[in-house]
C-alpha cells in the first residue's frame, strides 16, 4: 500500500533541479572570472568576495525575515549568482562599501521586497549596478589599468587591503574604458581617428581582455565562449543573445558606414565593455524576461537597440544596464501580446477554418 | 534534440512542437513475450462502466451461470460499450466496487466466481469479413463491446461509424507508445502483426476509406519490421516510422505529422478526414469480426522497479491488480506509487485492490527513487514549459493567473486547449505540478458554469411563472368582468 498520495501524473521527472541550472550558470561564469580576477588582482579578489558574500547574508535575513524555509532557498544558489554578476560588473578596484550596498539593493530592493525567487520584475544585479552608478558615479567609473595578480607592478595582499577597504589611492593605476574614452574625445570634437590615436587601443587586447574595465566584463571572448557553453547545455536558447548582439551589430555597421569619422565599427561595438555579458548572462535572466520565443526575440532586439543608443547617443558611457531594466519593464506587456500560436487556432486565436467541402 | 539551437531553424521541417525525452525505460519488459497463460483468479470483477459514455445494463442476476464471452451488462443509450464474461462461472453479486481510478470510488459492477472450466459460449462459425457491408461491421464491433484501447476508452463503433459517415480519406493506426515503460502494443505488433493488419483492412473496408498508415515510433525497430512485413501484400496500408517523441502520440500530433493538416480548435481529425485507432483496437476488431470474440483481455505491461520479473500478461478483465501484481513478483515494501498506465498520463492509484479493465494498458509499481517526489519551488520563469507544451500554450502565464484566481485570463491564454499531457510538468526544474493547476482550473470552470445554468433556469423557471400567474390571474379578472357583464345583462 503506498504511503503518500499524489494525485496526479507525471511520475517521472526532467533531472535538471534549480540549484542545477544555477551551478551550471555559475560555472559557465568561471573562465570570465577566474581571467578579471587575475587581471585586476587582490583588490578585484576582496571585491568579489565581499560583494558575493554580502549578497547571500542579505538572502539569508530577508528568509529569516519572511519566514521562508533559508537552507531551501539559499541551496539554490540564486543569490550567489546575482552576487556573482553583479561583482562581475563593478569597477575592480571600487571599495569594499559598494559592493556591499549593491549587493543589498540587488537582493532586498531588487529581489526580496517583490517576493523573492522568480517574482522580481527587474534583473536585480542590473538594478544595483545602476543605482550605483547614479549614486555614487565616481567610484563607479573609476577604472585601473591591468595588472595581473604576482606582477611586478600589482599591489599585493596588504597594499590590496588598502585600495579595497581603507580608500587607498589607486593613482597610478588608472585608465579610460575605450567606450568611455572615445565619448570624452568625440565631446571634445576630436574625430574618431583622433581618439584612437591617443588612446592605444588595439581591437584584440579588447577581445582578449586586456584593457581597463569592470572586473569580469573585459574579455569578451571568455564571456562569450562560457556563454554558447550554456546554449549547448540547454541552459538558455538562442533567441536573445542572438537577437541582441546582431542588433547592436547591424547597428554599429549602419551607422559606421554612414559616418565613419563618428561611430565605432561592430567588432569594437561586441568587444567592448559588458555586451557579452548582458546578451549570454544578464538579458537571459529567466525571471526579468519574456517566456515565449517570439517574445524573446523581441526582447533581446529591444536590449540591443538600447544598449547601443545609449552608448552612443546617451550621457552615460555604457548603456547595458539602462537598457536590460527598460526591457525589463516592457516583459509583462510583450508577454501579454506575444504568445506562440496555439495547435488548432490562427494567430488571433480563433479555430482554424475547416477545409474546402466541410461543414 | 534538447536546446533548440540556431541550427534547428533551418532544420526543422516537421511541425511538431515541443515536446518532451522522457526515459523510456521499456528494456524491462520490450524483449519478453505476451505471458498468454495468466491463472485465472478465485474472483472477476467487472465494472459496467468501463469506457467514456453511458454504464452498461446488466443483463444478468447474482446466481446466474454464465459462460465465456456471455454479454454481462449490454450497451444503453448513445454513447456506452457492452461487458462480457471474461470466463465461464458464476455471478456472485452485482455490487459497488472500487474503481480503478485516482478516487478509489466505488461504482456497480459484476462479480463473477471462475468454475475454472474456462468454456466459451458456443462459438460462431469463422466469418469473411470482406463479404460484410459497413453498417454489419459496425454491428459485430459494438456487439464485441470493444473500446479505444489507447486509453481514451471511447467506443469503437461509433468511431468507425462517425467516421464512415463523414468520408474519411485517411485512417491513422496509433502504434506510437510514446509512454515511457509501457510496451503493450510493441509486443502486440511484433507477436501478432498478421492479426492487426487483417483489423486494419476489415476497419478500409468499414469505413470505405482508402488508405491506412500505421504509425510506429522508431525506437521500436522490431514492431516495424514486424508490422512492415505483415502489410507487405497490401498496397493500401503503409506502415511509417515517427519520431521518439512524447507525446507523439497525441492524436492530432499523428494527423499532423503524418498528412500535414491541422485539426481545427474545438474539432476532430475527422474535420480533416481523418481517423484515428490504437494498434490494440484493430486486433480487436478482427478477432470480433473473423471470429465473433467479444473484448474480454488485454495485454497488459506490469512494469516498475518494484516488480521482480515485469512483462506482458494477456490478462482477463476483471482481474485484479494486486494479483497480476503478484504474478509477477511484486514488491509491495519497495513501492511508493501505484500508476495504471504510463508514468505521463496515468492515473495514480491509492490501491491495487482494483479490477482491469478495458482501458488498463500497464500497471506500475514504482519505487522512491524512479518517483523522486519532491515538494514544489517558485517557478523561476525559465520557460522550459513554453517549449515543451506540443499545443504552443505558455503554462506559466496560465499557472500564475489560476494561482491568482483569474481563470478567464487562463482561458485567454489557451486553458482549454490544454491535453494534459504533462510535458510541462516533467521539464519544470521547480517541480510545479503545472498540470493539476489546469485541471483544478478546468474543473473549477465547469463547475461555474453549471451553478451559472443553474441560476438561469431557476430565473426563467420563476419567469416563467410570475406570468403564469399573471395570465392566470388575467383570465380571472376577465370571466369575473364576463359574469358580471352577462349578469348585468340578464
Amino acid at each position: 500500500m503506498s504511503k503518500v498520495y499524489l494525485p496526479v501524473a507525471p511520475l517521472t521527472h526532467a533531472d535538471n533541479p534549480v540549484q542545477a541550472i544555477m551551478a551550471q550558470v555559475v560555472l559557465a561564469l568561471v573562465p570570465a572570472t577566474g581571467f578579471g580576477l587575475f587581471l585586476f588582482g587582490w583588490p578585484a579578489v576582496y571585491l568579489f568576495s565581499i560583494t558575493i558574500l554580502s549578497a547571500v547574508l542579505f538572502e539569508a535575513v530577508c528568509l529569516k525575515l519572511a519566514g521562508k524555509p533559508a537552507s531551501l532557498f539559499l541551496c539554490d544558489g540564486s543569490a550567489l549568482l546575482t552576487g556573482w554578476l553583479l561583482a562581475l560588473s563593478l569597477p575592480p578596484w571600487a571599495p569594499w562599501w559598494i559592493g556591499v550596498t549593491g549587493a543589498g539593493l540587488a537582493i532586498v530592493v531588487g529581489k526580496q521586497v517583490y517576493g523573492g525567487i522568480g517574482q522580481n520584475l527587474f534583473n536585480p544585479a542590473m538594478l544595483a549596478r545602476v543605482a550605483l552608478l547614479v549614486s555614487y558615479p565616481l567610484e563607479m567609473t573609476t577604472w585601473v589599468q591591468p595588472a595581473p595578480i604576482f606582477s611586478e607592478h600589482a599591489p599585493g595582499l596588504l597594499q590590496a587591503l588598502g585600495i579595497t577597504f581603507g580608500g587607498g589611492g589607486i593613482d597610478g593605476f588608472s585608465g579610460a574604458t575605450f567606450i568611455g574614452h572615445v565619448k570624452t574625445e568625440l565631446s571634445q570634437g576630436r574625430t574618431l581617428e583622433q581618439s584612437f590615436a591617443s588612446g592605444q587601443f588595439g581591437l584584440a587586447e579588447a577581445w582578449l581582455g586586456w584593457v581597463p574595465g569592470s572586473l569580469g566584463e573585459t574579455s569578451a571572448l571568455l564571456v562569450a565562449a562560457g556563454g554558447v557553453w550554456l546554449l549547448r547545455k540547454g541552459i538558455i536558447t538562442w533567441h536573445i543573445p542572438v537577437s541582441l548582439l546582431a542588433t547592436v551589430a547591424v547597428l554599429a555597421t549602419v551607422l559606421r558606414l554612414i559616418d565613419g569619422d563618428r561611430y565605432f565599427g561592430p567588432l569594437w561595438h561586441l568587444g567592448s565593455g559588458g555586451v557579452m555579458l548582458a546578451a549570454f548572462f544578464i538579458a537571459t535572466d529567466y525571471v526579468t524576461s519574456p517566456g515565449s520565443p517570439k517574445g524573446q526575440l523581441i526582447f533581446g532586439t529591444g536590449c540591443g537597440l538600447l544598449i547601443f543608443v545609449i552608448r552612443t547617443w546617451g550621457g552615460f558611457p555604457e548603456g547595458v544596464g539602462f537598457a536590460v531594466l527598460l526591457m525589463n519593464a516592457l516583459t509583462p506587456v510583450i508577454d501579454y501580446y506575444v504568445r506562440p500560436r496555439i495547435y488548432g487556432r490562427d494567430h488571433k486565436g480563433r479555430p482554424l477554418k475547416l477545409p474546402e467541402g466541410k461543414e | 534534440m534538447v536546446v533548440p539551437d540556431i541550427g534547428a531553424l533551418w532544420r526543422r521541417r516537421s511541425k511538431i512542437r515541443g515536446g518532451v525525452h522522457p526515459e523510456p525505460r521499456k528494456e524491462s519488459t520490450a524483449d519478453k513475450p505476451i505471458v498468454a497463460n495468466f491463472p485465472l483468479p478465485e474472483r472477476l470483477y467487472l465494472p459496467l462502466q468501463q469506457h467514456l459514455g453511458q454504464p452498461a445494463e446488466p443483463v444478468v442476476r447474482a446466481g446466474d451461470k454464465v459462460l465465456k464471452g456471455q454479454l454481462l451488462a449490454a450497451s444503453r443509450g448513445a454513447v456506452s460499450a457492452s461487458v462480457h464474461a471474461s470466463t465461464s462461472g458464476t455471478v456472485a453479486a452485482i455490487e459497488d466496487y472500487p474503481a480503478p481510478h485516482p478516487s478509489g470510488l466505488p461504482t456497480a459492477t459484476i462479480v463473477l466466481e471462475p468454475d475454472g472450466d474456462d468454456r466459451w459460449v458456443e462459438e460462431g462459425a469463422e466469418i469473411d469479413p470482406f463479404g460484410l457491408t459497413p453498417d454489419e461491421i459496425c454491428a459485430r464491433v459494438d456487439r464485441a463491446g470493444i473500446v479505444g484501447l489507447g486509453g481514451a476508452a471511447f467506443p469503437s463503433a461509433l468511431k468507425l461509424n462517425l467516421g464512415w459517415r463523414s468520408r474519411i480519406r485517411t485512417l491513422i493506426l496509433n502504434g506510437g507508445e510514446c509512454e515511457p515503460y509501457l510496451t503493450c502494443d510493441d509486443r502486440l505488433m511484433r507477436e501478432r502483426a498478421a492479426e492487426i493488419i487483417e483489423g486494419v483492412r476489415i476497419m478500409l473496408h468499414g469505413l470505405q476509406c482508402p488508405t491506412a498508415l500505421i504509425a510506429i515510433e522508431d525506437n521500436k525497430p522490431e514492431a516495424y519490421a514486424a508490422m512492415r512485413g505483415a502489410a507487405k501484400n497490401h498496397g493500401r496500408i503503409e506502415v511509417v516510422q515517427v519520431p521518439s517523441l512524447y507525446p507523439m502520440g497525441w492524436e492530432k500530433n499523428l494527423v499532423t505529422h503524418l498528412t500535414g493538416k491541422e485539426v481545427p480548435a474545438g474539432g476532430r481529425p475527422t474535420d480533416v478526414g481523418v481517423l484515428l485507432h490504437n494498434v490494440a483496437t484493430a486486433y480487436a476488431v478482427q478477432q470480433a469480426v473473423r471470429y465473433g470474440r467479444p473484448l474480454i483481455s488485454r495485454v497488459v505491461t506490469v512494469s516498475g522497479e518494484a516488480v521482480e520479473s515485469p512483462r506482458n500478461v494477456e490478462t482477463p478483465f476483471g482481474t485484479l491488480l494486486s494479483e497480476l501484481l503478484a504474478f509477477c513478483g511484486h514488491r509491495p515494501e519497495r513501492t511508493a506509487r501505484y500508476v495504471m498506465g504510463g508514468p505521463m498520463m496515468g492515473d495514480v492509484l491509492p490501491h491495487v485492490q482494483v479490477p482491469v479493465v478495458k482501458r488498463t494498458s500497464g500497471i506500475l509499481a514504482l519505487t522512491p527513487e524512479e518517483v523522486q517526489a519532491t515538494d514544489a519551488r517558485p517557478c523561476i520563469r525559465c520557460g522550459r514549459c513554453v517549449s515543451a507544451c506540443p499545443v504552443g500554450l505558455l503554462p506559466l502565464e496560465m499557472m500564475t493567473r489560476i494561482r491568482a484566481g483569474q481563470f478567464d485570463a487562463a482561458v485567454s491564454f489557451g486553458l482549454r486547449d490544454c491535453i494534459s499531457c504533462s510535458s510541462c510538468s516533467y521539464v519544470c526544474p521547480s517541480r510545479i505540478p503545472l498540470v493539476h493547476y489546469f485541471k483544478y482550473a478546468s474543473g473549477e470552470l465547469m463547475a461555474r458554469q453549471e451553478a451559472q445554468q443553474k441560476t438561469e433556469r431557476t430565473n426563467r423557471l420563476a419567469e416563467e411563472k410570475r406570468r403564469r400567474l399573471e395570465r392566470a390571474k388575467q383570465a380571472a379578472a376577465q370571466r369575473k368582468a364576463q359574469t358580471a357583464a352577462s349578469e348585468h345583462a340578464s
